[in-house]
C-alpha cells in the first residue's frame, strides 16, 4: 500500500492505483471547475477529455486518470 | 536536447492491433518499436493486464516499448515527434504502423457534464485504475456491446447495475445477436457475459434524457421515469482516433482510415490496423495488426492466409454498425442551453448558429480547448452534420517548455 494526500487528507491505496481513482476513494467529487465554474469530474478515463485535471505535487492541469499514485504525492482538486 | 530513436518498424499504439503488428513484425526484424500513450501496454481492453489472448508474449520482449509516450506530430519525412513526460523524443522509421484505437462517443443532454456522469469505458477504466465500485448503484446507458462488457465487469467488481439502457431498437439488437451467434467463440463469450448479468434489466429502445444529482431520467416508448443511481455511465458507440493518420496525409473515407488489402494507407509505407479502419473490437484489430506486421516486413503470402479471417471481421464490423446506428431522435436531447463543448463551456444555441468548423471555432472557441475537439467534434457532427475540422499539430497539448526549442 502507498499513501497520498488528497486536499491534505491521507488516502491509502494499492500500488498502481491512478490518482483519479484515489481522489474518488477520498470521497471527493469535484476534480476541476470549468470556465463557467461548473463542477467537473472524469469522463473518458483514457486521457483525452481533460475533465479530470488536478494539481499533482504543485504541477497544475495533470490528467489524474493517466497518472499512477506515487507514495507521498500531494494532490489538490478544485473545491 | 531531445532524445531520438530510429527503428525499421515503428508502431503507434500498444492495444491489441499494435501489439499483434509489432509481434508479427518482430518475427522478421529485430528493429521494432511500439510507442504508446498509456502507462502499460494492452490498449483499452487489456489496460496493462497480464492476460492478452492472441498475443505472442515471448515476442513482445523483442520489441522496444515506449510507454507513457504520446506521438504529437510528424515534422518530417519518416519521422515522428513524441512527448514523454517533459521530454521530447524524435522517432525515425522506415515503415510506420498506426494502431491508435478508438474513443467513446458522448452525446450532450441536460446534466451530462455532472461529475457523476462518466463514460461507460471511462468508468471501467477508473475502476481498473483502483477505484472501489462495490455497493454503488450504476445505470449504464448509450449504445453498443461495450455497455454489456462494462456492465459485466462492474458487476464482478460488486457494483449494483440498476439498468442497461440501449438506444437501438430490440429488432436490430436481436438481428445482431443472431449474426454473432454464427461464430461459436463469440457465442460463448456472449453467453458468459449474459450469465454474469443475470437479473440485470437490459432495455432496448431506451435512452437517458436528463441527469441530475443522484438520478437519471430515462425514456422508452414515450414513457419517462427517474432511475436513482450513484453513477450514470454513458457512451454512444466508439469514434476512431484518426488524427495522426490525417496529419500524415492519409486519406480518410467516411471517417475511417482508408487501407488496401495489405492494410497500407494511401501514404506508401504507412500502415493502419484496428479501430481506426473500422469499429469491431479486439478480434478484427488483432487480425489486421498481424496482416500489417507481415506486409510491412514484406511477407505478403503469410498475410494472405489471414484474409478470410479479416473478411469475417469486416462482416462483423458492418453488422455492428447496422445494429447500433444512432437514432435521429437522440439529437433532440441537446437543448439550446446544453453545453456541447466542455472545455470552453459553449452551449448548443451558440454553436448551432454557424455552418462550419472555422466559424464555430472563431466565434465560440468550441473545439479550441485541451481536448482539441475529441469530445465535442463527434457530437457536433451528429447534431449538425458538420464533418470534423482539419487536424493541426501538435495533436495533443504539450508541456509549455517543450514548445519553443524542441517542437
Ligand atoms: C474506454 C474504452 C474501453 C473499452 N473497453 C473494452 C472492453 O472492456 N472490452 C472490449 O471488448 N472492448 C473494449 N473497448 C473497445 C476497444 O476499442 C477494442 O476492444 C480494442 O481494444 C481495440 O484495439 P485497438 O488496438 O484497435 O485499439 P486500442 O485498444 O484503443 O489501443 C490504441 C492505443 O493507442 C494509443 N494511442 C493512440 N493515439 C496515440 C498517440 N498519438 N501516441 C501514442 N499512443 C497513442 C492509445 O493510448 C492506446 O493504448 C473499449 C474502448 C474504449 C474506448
Ligand atoms: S477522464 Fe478524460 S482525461 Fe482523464
Amino acid at each position: 500500500m502507498i499513501e497520498i494526500l488528497v486536499n491534505g487528507k491521507p488516502v491509502r491505496v494499492a500500488f498502481g492505483t491512478t490518482v483519479a481513482a484515489a481522489i474518488l476513494m477520498a470521497g471527493e467529487v469535484v476534480f476541476r471547475r470549468s470556465v463557467r465554474g461548473e463542477a467537473r469530474g472524469p469522463l473518458c478515463g483514457i486521457g483525452i477529455c481533460f475533465e479530470c485535471c488536478v494539481t499533482i505535487d504543485g504541477l497544475p492541469n495533470q490528467r489524474s486518470c493517466q497518472v499512477p499514485c506515487r507514495d507521498g504525492a500531494e494532490v489538490v482538486t478544485a473545491c | 536536447m531531445k532524445d531520438s530513436l530510429a527503428c525499421e518498424i515503428v508502431v503507434v499504439g500498444a492495444g491489441p492491433a499494435g501489439l499483434a503488428a509489432a509481434c508479427t513484425a518482430a518475427g522478421r526484424t529485430r528493429s521494432v518499436a511500439i510507442v504508446d500513450g498509456n502507462t502499460a501496454p494492452g490498449g483499452q481492453i487489456w489496460r496493462g493486464e497480464v492476460r492478452m489472448p492472441g498475443i505472442d508474449r515471448a515476442r513482445i520482449s523483442q520489441v522496444r516499448l515506449l510507454s507513457d509516450t504520446l506521438v504529437v506530430d510528424c515534422p518530417g519525412d519518416h519521422s515522428l515527434l513524441a512527448v514523454q513526460g517533459d521530454r521530447a523524443v524524435e522517432i525515425r522509421y522506415e515503415k510506420l504502423i498506426l494502431a491508435t484505437g478508438a474513443r467513446e462517443r458522448f452525446l450532450p443532454f441536460p446534466g451530462w457534464t455532472l461529475p457523476t456522469v462518466v463514460g461507460t469505458g471511462g468508468l471501467q477504466a477508473i475502476v481498473k485504475g483502483g477505484m472501489r465500485i462495490a455497493g454503488k448503484r450504476v445505470v449504464i446507458a448509450g449504445s453498443g456491446p461495450l455497455l454489456l462488457a462494462v456492465a459485466a465487469y462492474l458487476c464482478r467488481q460488486g457494483a449494483r447495475i440498476a439498468m442497461i439502457a440501449e438506444q437501438a431498437p430490440r429488432s436490430a439488437v436481436f438481428r445482431f445477436a443472431r449474426t454473432v451467434a454464427r461464430s461459436p467463440r463469440k457465442l460463448l463469450q456472449s453467453i458468459s457475459l449474459m450469465q454474469s448479468l443475470t437479473g440485470t434489466p437490459y432495455r432496448t429502445g431506451c435512452w437517458p434524457i436528463e441527469a441530475v444529482e443522484g438520478a437519471v431520467t430515462l425514456s422508452r416508448g414515450g414513457k419517462t421515469w427517474s432511475e436513482p443511481c450513484d453513477y450514470l455511465a454513458c457512451g454512444f458507440g466508439l469514434v476512431p482516433n484518426t488524427e495522426l493518420a490525417a496529419l500524415l496525409g492519409c486519406v480518410l473515407q467516411d471517417g475511417f482510415v482508408a487501407v488496401d488489402t495489405c492494410q497500407q494507407t494511401t501514404q506508401p509505407g504507412v500502415f493502419c490496423a484496428g479501430e481506426p479502419t473500422g469499429i469491431g473490437g479486439v478480434e478484427p484489430a488483432i487480425v489486421e495488426g498481424r496482416i500489417a506486421g507481415y506486409c510491412a516486413t514484406g511477407r505478403m503470402d503469410e498475410a494472405a492466409r489471414l484474409f478470410p479471417e479479416r473478411d469475417r471481421g469486416n462482416r462483423f464490423r458492418r453488422a455492428l454498425e447496422e445494429a447500433f446506428r444512432l437514432r435521429p431522435e437522440l439529437a433532440g436531447l441537446t437543448g439550446p442551453d446544453t453545453i456541447v463543448c466542455r472545455c470552453e463551456d459553449v452551449t448548443f444555441a451558440r454553436i448551432a448558429k454557424h455552418g462550419n468548423w472555422r466559424a464555430i471555432k472563431l466565434q465560440t472557441r468550441c473545439g479550441m480547448g485541451p481536448c482539441q475537439g475529441r469530445v465535442c467534434g463527434p457530437a457536433v457532427e451528429f447534431l449538425l452534420g458538420i464533418p470534423p475540422d482539419s487536424v493541426r499539430p501538435p495533436i495533443f497539448p504539450v508541456p509549455v517548455g517543450l514548445l519553443s526549442e524542441d517542437l
